[in-house]
């Protein structure tokens, strides 16, 4: 946790953060690394396939720990990433 | 999930033209992320796309007037705000959008710009500040930094930099506001602020362009150019515009001027009913 929450919010147990489904379109990727490197909940690493025009798309490492930012979508140039809102299932 | 991946399309692909997709600009290049910070900010205000036009001149930010799935004008170099003034005088009730680069609209159409902005006429325009002549293979610009080099200025450039947000302050304009490429969201909501103003607004977008700029000043990729803007960046909302210098060590960002005047077209048609009510 980082150190500025030092106190518990009053509303924790309420507050759930909402879980994503995370949509790559691989082929329109160019590979400059911003979700990646951006994603302040690091879901997404470079993979080792090679698309369409020669370059490696992210991957999904963890997908239960996105929490629907769509920062990945807002700074995406090549309109390849998006997140979509899904019910939580289980634990979160 | 393969599948599922296959059938869903882009939330915002019926704002652009498909057939055009994908676009020409490199890897890593800014203009990508400003039209996604322009498209998200009409989808948010759900506004009507046969009521919106985009003007664009020549350069890489030009290319953007044939992405949108809107009605748009590709102009000649430098004249985009010259087309799109025309446009707004004919038809006063669409929103106007220029989206542009920084060679396009200070170096050739610099006249264009400040005469806008001192009517005030009510169009918008979205300026992709990426330090050179990107489409041409990397020429020194108006906009270039002290010192950066350059494919035509190779022993770093000796001339200063325009200051964009302060001469578009200087020149009247009512909305004024520089982000980088890396501040999507705020881009987004100045954007969305700019589109419901009256008044010429303008947005400066400090935009990374790592193979023609940034291999030539030590930022080989668009991440490394990024972690400049990030590291470098400061926001100061409502500061003086002639202090907001983009230097190597620093770059303010923030809005500059929000206020209010009468726009030119106003004027013009209460102008016209006046005389024609005497005649």
């Amino acid at each position: 946790m980082p150190v500025r929450i030092w106190r518990k919010p009053l509303d924790a147990e309420k507050a759930k953060p909402p879980c994503g489904e995370i949509h790559i379109l691989k082929d329109l990727c160019k590979g400059c690394g911003y979700c990646i490197e951006f994603c302040p909940r690091d879901v997404l690493e470079k993979s080792e396939e090679i698309n369409k025009r020669g370059v490696h798309p992210p991957r999904v490492a963890d997908e239960s720990r996105c929490v629907v930012c769509s920062f990945c979508t807002a700074v995406c140039p090549d309109f390849a990433i998006f997140v979509i809102e899904k019910p939580c299932e289980g634990g979160r | 999930m393969m599948a599922k991946q296959e059938e869903m399309g882009h939330p915002l692909e019926d704002f652009l033209r498909k057939s055009r997709m994908p676009h020409i600009w490199c890897p890593g290049c800014g203009n990508g992320i400003i039209l996604h910070s322009f498209l998200q900010a009409v989808a948010d205000l759900e506004m009507d796309l046969d009521k919106t036009v985009v003007v664009s001149g020549i350069g890489c930010m030009g290319r953007a007037a044939g992405y949108v799935n809107m009605d748009s004008f590709h102009t000649t170099h430098g004249r985009a705000i010259a087309f799109a003034t025309g446009v707004k005088l004919a038809k006063p009730e669409l929103t106007v959008v220029v989206l542009s680069g920084d060679g396009d609209l200070f170096a050739i159409g610099g006249n264009h710009f400040i005469h806008a902005a001192r009517r005030n006429i009510d169009i918008k325009v979205i300026c992709a500040n990426n330090f050179n002549y990107g489409m041409t293979g990397g020429q020194q610009g108006p906009t270039t930094p002290l010192e950066a080099y350059t494919t035509t200025s190779p022993y770093g450039n000796i001339e200063h930099p325009f200051n964009l947000v302060h001469l578009a302050a200087a020149s009247g304009a009512t909305y004024v506001a520089r982000w980088t490429a890396l501040h999507v969201r705020r881009l987004t909501a100045s954007i969305k602020k700019m589109l419901q103003k009256k008044g010429f607004g303008f947005i400066e977008v400090i935009s990374p362009c790592p193979e023609i700029f940034g291999r030539r000043n030590k930022m080989r990729t668009g991440l490394e150019m990024m972690e400049w803007f990030k590291k470098v960046s400061v926001i100061e909302n409502f500061s003086d515009p002639a202090k907001a210098e983009v230097s190597r060590d620093r770059i303010v960002v923030g809005e500059f001027v929000d206020t209010e005047k009468p726009t030119f077209e106003e004027i013009l048609y209460e102008t016209i009913k006046k005389v024609q009510e005497k005649g």
